[in-house]
């Protein structure tokens, strides 16, 4: 879209102006695209074409597709609002023990995240620390319900916004703010009208990441949720359990998946992050 | 300097497990004809327990032989085997899993039932739910647990229900049998249809409530070795044994129904 001018470059002779990739960059780079995306091509090849149909018709698929989208974007909402805020503590704040609080909020990532799911029945199952109080004060219980998915993904995906903000805000040049601060701003003030249109960009992203990532999310839903059609079963668990019984139908499910992340995350690259100057 | 002699003392301890390395993986029987090597079970993971024990019985029985077991679910597995897993042998707790295999021709001769399992109600110790019966687990008040349709266990259920003339209430259709216990286990369900063998290895976690009927739908475990076994003599001395009288004592011990 935006195409910058430069001067062309003598160097490289597979591209041309900005364009150009060097070799040394380029062989890897076709490599890895290679290694991501063969498996899905394999997955395209054995596709049951002919069963697609059928496969994709039955009411079950609509429930957890659905179930799968609303509980992804509840999870990205939620990841915001608490992310954002923790990010900017450990990028600006002088809080002491910040190298520990980075790696405890890491810990989600090096989880296995069935140990995540049993983590959070012990917080909040109905025997747990404050799961308990809940359920003998409100009769509230968690587990098994559309909630608990919300909650297994937020707590295995919050991660990736939060460390992809914290490294938008290193990057972001600090003195727009002090100047903000030099005019009379307080740091609240600095925080809405400056740091964050500065960081827009990385926010946009951590947020499709962690998106993704909810998206995704299997083996802490599957353990803190349960699986029930239409409360929580998303759609990968769904895939897991057709695997179990019928594997055609388990690739069907998986490309139904996939072709509805990336048509999203090729979309919002597109419009969103492309507008907010992530790629030129 | 001490580098170096570091290094000297590491080369023989490094070549010496090479070469056993090396040795572990052949088939090679030893001059009596007794098997050695390693053999590689696929086993269900409900068989955790008994095969494990199983396996160190016979690693003692012959010198020379190491048994490696790998666990998880039979469709888990099965898949793995028609993708070329180098197994030696594979157990499943689900006669159509063992089909997948058979039909593929992977087989070492005809799969044969070993072992027959039973559900069973299991509730956290002190039965919280106050679950007297299969009734209960109709009852959308309680929190339970079943296993989903698509595994053994789901599947033996929802037949069980429908002798019972009872239609089921779960809050959550679980992935395994054992992520089903797990529930009960950690007091998350009041509670879990599952089998007699998980209940008897959670000890005293869980509570076991027998359920009339159940031995009606018993869930078959077929086992077989496997034509392309890296090591057919072991292949066939881990069968023998699963098959022998300590054996199906063994299977006996941990809950299992034998033929």
């Amino acid at each position: 879209m935006s195409h910058r001018s430069g001067p062309k470059s003598r160097f490289w002779p597979l591209g041309r102006g900005d364009g150009g990739v060097p070799v040394p960059l380029l062989v890897p780079a076709v490599l890895a695209v290679g290694f991501l995306v063969l498996p899905l091509v394999g997955l395209v090849v054995r596709a049951p074409w002919r069963e697609l149909w059928p496969a994709l018709a039955s009411p079950g698929v609509g429930t957890a597709l659905r179930l799968s989208l609303v509980s992804a974007t509840a999870a990205t909402a939620v990841s915001l609002v608490l992310g954002v805020p923790l990010a900017w503590v450990l990028a600006r704040s002088r809080v002491r023990g910040r190298p520990l609080l980075r790696a405890l909020v890491t810990v989600p990532l090096v989880l296995p995240p069935v140990v995540g799911g049993v983590a959070l029945f012990l917080v909040l199952g109905r025997q747990g620390l404050v799961g308990q109080w809940l359920f003998e004060t409100f009769g509230l219980t968690i587990p098994f319900t559309t909630t608990a998915v919300v909650i297994a993904e937020t707590f295995v995906a919050l991660p990736f916004l939060v460390i992809s903000v914290e490294g938008a805000l290193r990057a972001a040049d600090a003195r727009f703010e002090d100047a903000a601060a030099t005019l009379g701003a307080d740091r609240w003030t600095t925080f809405r009208r400056v740091t964050l249109p500065l960081v827009a960009p990385g926010v946009a992203a951590g947020a499709v990441l962690c998106w993704a990532r909810a998206l995704g999310e299997f083996g802490a839903t599957i353990t803190f949720a349960g699986n029930f059609p239409g409360t929580t079963q998303t759609m990968p668990l769904a895939v897991y359990l057709a695997l179990q019984s019928d594997p055609e139908a388990a690739i069907a499910l998986s490309l139904v998946l996939l072709a509805v992340s990336l048509a999203t995350l090729v979309l919002l690259r597109g419009n969103w992050l492309g507008r907010a100057g992530v790629t030129p | 300097m001490s580098g170096r002699r570091a290094a000297r003392r590491l080369v023989p301890a490094v070549l010496a497990l090479a070469l056993t390395g090396c040795g572990s993986g052949g088939a090679a029987p030893a001059a009596d004809g007794a098997p050695t090597g390693t053999v590689t079970v696929f086993a269900a993971a409900s068989l955790t327990g008994v095969f494990t024990e199983l396996g160190d019985q016979l690693a003692a029985e012959y010198e020379g032989l190491a048994v490696q077991f790998t666990f998880a679910g039979s469709a888990t597995l099965a898949t793995q085997v028609l993708q070329g897993a180098p197994a030696d042998v594979f157990a499943s707790a689900d006669p159509a899993q063992m089909d997948r295999v058979a039909d593929a021709g992977l087989p070492q001769g005809s799969p044969g039932v070993f072992a027959g399992n039973v559900l069973e109600i299991a509730v956290p110790a002190g039965n919280p739910g106050d679950v007297g019966g299969l009734a209960d687990l109709a009852d959308p008040d309680r929190t339970i647990a079943l296993c989903a349709p698509q595994v053994p266990c789901g599947a033996a259920a929802e037949r069980l229900f429908a002798a019972a003339g009872l239609t089921a209430a779960p809050d959550t259709l679980e992935e395994d049998v054992r992520a089903a216990l797990t529930k009960a286990q950690l007091g998350e369900v009041d509670a879990a249809l599952v089998y007699a063998t998980d209940i008897r290895a959670a000890g005293g976690d869980v509570e076991g409530i027998a359920v009339p009927g159940a031995a009606d739908v018993v869930n078959e475990y077929p086992i077989c070795a496997l034509a392309a076994a890296p090591n057919p003599a072991g292949a066939a001395a881990f069968v023998d044994l699963v098959r022998s009288a300590d054996g199906r004592q063994a299977l006996a011990a941990a809950g299992f129904r034998t033929p």
